[in-house]
């Protein structure tokens, strides 16, 4: 549906985009995921064909932004960051003026009722924009972009500014849409792209760091299985017991957090599965076993992890996308040793 | 186009600022008439052709919003995403605002008539003079058009707009300070104070026509480049 190879965007001498290629399938819900400046709206200005791209190719749905504008931008319904509205309209009146911009064959009222509705504007329709609030603005940019009925929805930042009622809301009316559309999101809350999205693109000064599903790029950066258990009850002789569990290859005591339990700290040997181990071990003492929590790495924290590194190459090599020099490093440590 | 059109058509008048025109070229033609009128000359060519100056004045707040506050509200994200072409948004608000500027001047033909009853007239020169007014306002929207694209502010844009339009119509009056004599004749050939006048003449010049048809096209171009330069910016 969307395909993108190698786009670049220079604003005089500054690189704003370098090289991004992705290709995006029908149906999919992708999140684009980077600090302020990354360039996620640089390349949504790009793919919708509000800005002109240096390099590179987009094709929506087989048509090229440059030389099929028109064809390519029907094709698209696009939510910039501050959503583009006449305030001086009423919401009605501007979804109409769209709904003739975007030169749609539906017929127009009940289109435009129902998207209307889709979007629950229908208290506000005959106000006008200048007096609505802020999640009011929002839901009317979402409701134009999504006149035309186009088939690739790009949203900015869509939930930025709204209170959580609403975040809720747009984010229960994007899970709906994504079941027909193609949708690209970006945002600067993690929790946002985990809940809707399937697919996360990582962008970090204009590169593309990372591409895959949030579980992944979770797994991919935490070398860390390990397991916190907090078990009902003294100490006593958990500690030995939970040794001798299949798999386990050190187990340390954080002592008393909570009166009456105890901590521990299980680190699994590479690859195996020691959680039902650890359960049944538990459970055999007699013992309750009252919290297990793995150490995998929210979306959150990966985050923080890729854009923090020291440039782009290193945070490819994190999740493995580069080969690490890290082998050859403990072999060295090995000979000194030797 | 039309979609273009037909709103900023109409946001002239959800704003005071197409009232406020209409307003002052129905006072002024009112005035004219009714001076001509009571003088016992009631020439109505002569009444258009004396509103060059107000229409030096309210152009620049017909075309100062056009194009600087789409950009300013970010609403320009939505006309230059939609499957329309930049000429399509150029000439729809290009002609939004000379469809409210052809209104202000619609007392006119009710002059022409009320005189038409009265004594014996040459409507083709009235329809010659209207014609120049039209051309002449054509010709400034497109100017302060193109002026409106440069920039966010509404204000700059009226500003500036109203010195070109001062400049290029009475560009002729500073001739004589003009050294070299080649540009001293440019300037009173090419103001366009020179131009319109000869609307006045009851005889029909196609190299005046021309000439504001070449300064509209010229500067509705300019605004498209203009809009087309900001995707490359």
């Amino acid at each position: 549906m969307i395909e993108v190879s190698g786009l670049s965007k220079r604003y005089g001498t500054y690189l704003a985009v370098n090289n991004v290629s992705f290709s995006i399938e029908k149906g999919e819900v992708v999140g684009f995921l980077g600090p302020n400046g990354a360039g996620k709206s640089t390349i949504m200005n790009i793919l919708t064909g509000y800005l002109s791209l240096t390099q590179g190719k987009v094709e929506i749905d087989g048509f090229d932004i440059v030389d099929y504008p028109e064809e390519a931008k029907r094709r698209i319904g696009y939510l910039p960051e501050i959503p583009p509205l006449y305030i001086d309209m009423k919401v009605r009146e501007y979804l109409n003026f769209i709904y003739d911009l975007k030169k749609v064959k539906f017929p127009k009222k009940p289109h435009i009722d129902e998207i209307i509705r889709l979007v629950k504007l229908d208290q506000v329709q005959n106000r006008l924009i200048k007096n609505l609030s802020k999640g009011y603005r929002q839901r009317v940019g979402f409701a134009q972009a999504l006149i035309g009925n186009p088939d690739v929805l790009i949203l900015d930042e869509p939930t930025v500014g709204l209170d959580p009622n609403q975040i809720i809301e747009i984010r229960n009316l994007i899970a709906k849409l994504g079941k027909n559309h193609t949708i690209i999101l970006s945002s600067h809350i993690l929790s946002e792209i985990q809940a809707v999205c399937k697919r996360v693109i990582i962008l970090n000064r204009g590169e593309i760091i990372a591409d895959d599903t949030p579980e992944n790029l979770a797994d991919k950066l935490s070398k860390d299985r390990s397991l916190m258990i907090r078990v009902a009850g003294a100490e006593d002789d958990m500690l030995s017991a939970l040794r001798t569990v299949e798999g386990v290859q050190r187990v340390a005591s954080l002592g008393v957090k909570e009166t009456g339990t105890c901590d521990f700290h299980i680190t699994p040997r590479e690859g195996a599965d020691i959680r039902e181990g650890v359960f049944r071990c538990v459970s055999a003492k007699g013992r309750a076993l009252l919290s297990m929590t793995d150490n995998a790495l929210s979306l959150e924290q990966v985050f923080l992890r890729l854009t923090g590194a020291a440039d782009n190459e290193e945070a490819r090599r994190m999740l493995g996308f580069i080969e690490t020099p890290a082998e050859p490093a403990t072999e060295q440590k090995e000979d000194e040793a030797e | 186009m039309s979609a273009i059109f037909k709103r900023e058509f109409r946001s002239y008048f959800t704003t005071p600022v197409g009232f406020v025109v209409l307003a002052i070229y129905y006072f002024f033609l009112g005035l004219y008439f009714s001076m001509l009128y009571s003088y016992g000359s009631p020439d109505v060519p002569s009444v258009v052709m004396a509103m060059s100056t107000v229409v030096m004045f309210t152009i620049p707040v017909l075309t100062m919003r056009l194009m600087s506050e789409d950009r300013r509200q970010k609403v320009d994200q939505a006309l230059l995403t939609a499957p329309v072409r930049l000429s399509g948004i150029v000439f729809g608000k290009f002609f939004a605002a000379l469809a409210v500027f052809a209104i202000g001047f619609a007392p006119s033909v009710i002059f022409e008539i009320i005189v038409a009853c009265l004594v014996k007239v040459n409507v083709l020169a009235y329809l010659y003079a209207l014609f120049g007014i039209l051309l002449l306002g054509g010709a400034m929207i497109a100017i302060g058009m193109f002026i409106s694209s440069l920039t966010e502010s509404s204000f700059i844009a009226a500003f500036l707009s109203l010195i070109v339009n001062i400049l290029v119509l009475y560009m002729s009056s500073l001739a004589s300070i003009v050294k070299v004599s080649w540009i001293a004749t440019l300037m009173q050939k090419a103001a366009f104070i020179s131009v319109f006048e000869s609307f006045g003449d009851e005889v029909f010049s196609v190299a005046d026509v021309v000439y504001f048809v070449s300064i509209i096209a010229a500067f509705l171009f300019l605004s498209i480049r203009s809009l087309e330069k900001r995707r490359w910016a």
